[in-house]
């Protein structure tokens, strides 16, 4: 296959003993929305970490466009064109939201300025708060100034964690339909989703992870009738 | 009258702004590492202090070099002086950088109390290495005295007549401030400076270096450090090993007072403290003035100036732990 933009390859990764990824394989062709659902625990985050370079790990191997990159900086990695919008948001409070956008866009060496209007015509909201600290804006809009910050770099992949983690629902919903938007930008998405039910709506290819291993893996659509994902993930009683 | 007590007053003022100008830049060190690292870094008043021995030192080993190159006496002491400010400013950005690297950036994922333990560490093996390198003896500063033909000629304000030194440090300080401020706000290495400072990972998820930008932190702060002890030692007459610990404290005292991470803060506050403990120095001396005390008496103020310092600190710590311009959530160290 030669069409992954990412292929992910027997990983594992530990923190002081404990494995947190037990030789998870995951392939993400160019283009597409892939999942990864589970639950507290399973070793989603870690993985999307890992690929991002904040976590270091010998045994496997991550190869992006058909370069490895585990073991690269974190730098190099943002640099070829991956990158993550993390759990909690986490933007920077002290900056002002254009500086946030701006920081998001730290290794371009290019005109950004188109960039950073088209992130504003995705989210009105953050241009009129421009000059506002991102400390200061609600939990939904420093949601889309993270995505709006990863977004800034220019990536080929994108990774989001946990996007719809503490937001109201309207949000979500919002969250989610600029998923489908940037993805038709052909930004390939890999997403992490305690929310199942929304994420193999939009997802074309979903893992399910349980405890640092693949147990499930399939056409969004597909787990979303599938009875076990149904009973364990997405609610619903055994008959 | 006034005019009198005026003119008594205006020496204290003036060397007070020029103490506190002198206090700012080594405490704009000690405010934007611990706005980077959360460290307080114990060796900033001596890295402060060896820049005053690497000034004696060059300037004792490049005046007879220029003399032999054929320069008279006079002139070749000038180059000199010239040439060692820039070896003073060169040496000790290369320290302030090389014990960033070697004693706290293998410590970058330990706990911060072990950071501090490791930057007493530095501190006292500076000191040591001093004792060691001078025979703990003072060496005689060149710049100092009527030897140092521009800086420290007297010139006149009014009816004071003041070494220039003390004019020019506090406008040289303020430049230097404005440049350091604008530098945060403006550019992108300070905005990469301001989000480090926040957040470690996410800084390096937008793919930002971040030991780079920890060693520029360093850097802006021996430079200024660098720069403190050439208009410091300037009125002194000697450097020590142990020269940097007082002015050190002073400046760390003064980067609590205005908010320790604030630099607009550590600057501010080291001008208040360079200037009360400049009036304390003279309170006798314009009390008289002032006819408050009467037939020669005097309360010896002078002896207090450290003392209110460090119960500025005290005072400052009960009262408002997070100084004038800190942030509200300051960890305790």
């Amino acid at each position: 296959m030669s069409n992954n933009i990412l292929e992910i390859n027997n990983l594992s990764v530990s923190y002081g003993g404990i494995k947190a990824v037990k030789g998870v394989t995951i392939e993400v062709p160019e283009g597409s929305i892939v999942t990864l659902i589970g639950a507290n625990g399973a070793g989603k985050s870690t993985i999307l970490r890992t690929i991002c370079g904040l976590e270091k790990t010998k045994t496997g191997s991550i190869k992006f466009l058909g370069e490895e990159i585990l073991g690269k900086p974190a730098n190099y990695i943002v640099a070829k064109g991956i990158t993550l919008v993390p759990e909690g948001r986490c933007i920077f409070p002290n900056l002002t939201v254009l500086e946030n956008l701006k920081i998001g866009a730290y290794l371009r060496k290019d005109s950004i300025e188109d960039d950073i209007n088209y992130v504003f015509s995705l989210f009105p909201r953050l241009r009129e708060r421009e000059w506002q600290l991102a400390g200061t804006l609600s939990g939904g809009e420093q949601q889309m100034l993270a995505v709006g910050r990863a977004l800034m770099a220019k990536p080929k992949l994108l990774m989001m964690d946990e996007p719809s983690l503490g937001l109201a629902p309207l949000i979500v919903k919002d969250i989610f339909s600029i998923i489908k938007t940037i993805n038709d930008r052909s930004i390939t998405v890999l997403l992490i989703e305690q929310n199942a039910n929304m994420a193999l709506q939009v997802a074309d290819i979903a893992y399910v992870l349980e405890t640092g291993s693949v147990t499930m893996t399939g056409k969004g659509r597909e787990l979303l009738e599938d009875e076990r994902i149904k009973e364990a993930y997405l609610g619903k009683k055994k008959q | 009258m006034i005019g009198k007590l005026f003119s008594t007053c205006l020496p204290y003022i003036l060397s007070g702004i020029s103490v506190g100008g002198q206090y700012a830049l080594i405490a704009i060190g000690y405010t934007m590492v611990y706005g980077i690292l959360r460290l307080i870094n114990f060796a900033h008043g001596d890295i402060f202090m060896v820049a005053g021995l690497i000034m004696v030192y060059s300037n004792v080993a490049l005046t007879p070099l220029f003399m032999n190159m054929g320069l008279s006496a006079g002139s070749a002491f000038i180059v000199s002086i010239i040439s060692s400010v820039v070896i003073v400013l060169v040496l000790t950005v290369i320290l302030g950088l090389t014990i960033e690297k070697a004693a706290y950036r293998p410590l970058r994922n330990a706990p911060r109390m072990s950071v501090m333990i490791s930057a007493i560490g530095v501190s006292y093996l500076i000191q040591n290495a001093a004792i060691y390198i001078t025979g703990g003896l003072a060496k005689p500063y060149p710049a100092s005295g009527a030897a140092m033909p521009w800086l420290s000629d007297q010139i006149t304000i009014g009816s004071t007549s003041i070494k220039r030194v003390t004019v020019i440090t506090p406008i040289l300080t303020i430049l230097l401030v404005v440049a350091l401020v604008l530098l945060i706000k403006k550019t992108k290495i300070g905005m990469a400076m301001r989000a480090v400072s926040k957040d470690f990972r996410t800084s390096r998820l937008m793919g930002i270096e971040v030991n780079n930008v920890i060693s520029v932190t360093f850097f802006i702060g021996s430079f200024l450090a660098a720069v403190g002890s050439l208009l410091y030692f300037t009125n002194y007459a000697s450097v020590t090993p142990t020269s940097g610990a007082m002015p050190g404290l002073k400046a760390f005292v003064a980067a609590v007072f205005g908010g320790i991470g604030s630099v607009p803060g550590a600057v501010v506050g080291a001008f208040i403290i360079g200037i009360c403990e400049n009036i304390l120095k003279g309170l006798d001396n314009i009390l008289s003035t002032a006819g408050v005390f009467k037939d020669g008496f005097t309360f010896g103020f002078a002896t207090f100036s450290d003392a209110f310092t460090f119960i500025l600190l005290i005072v400052i710590l009960c009262v408002k732990p997070t100084g004038l311009f800190g942030e509200k959530n300051t960890d305790k160290v």
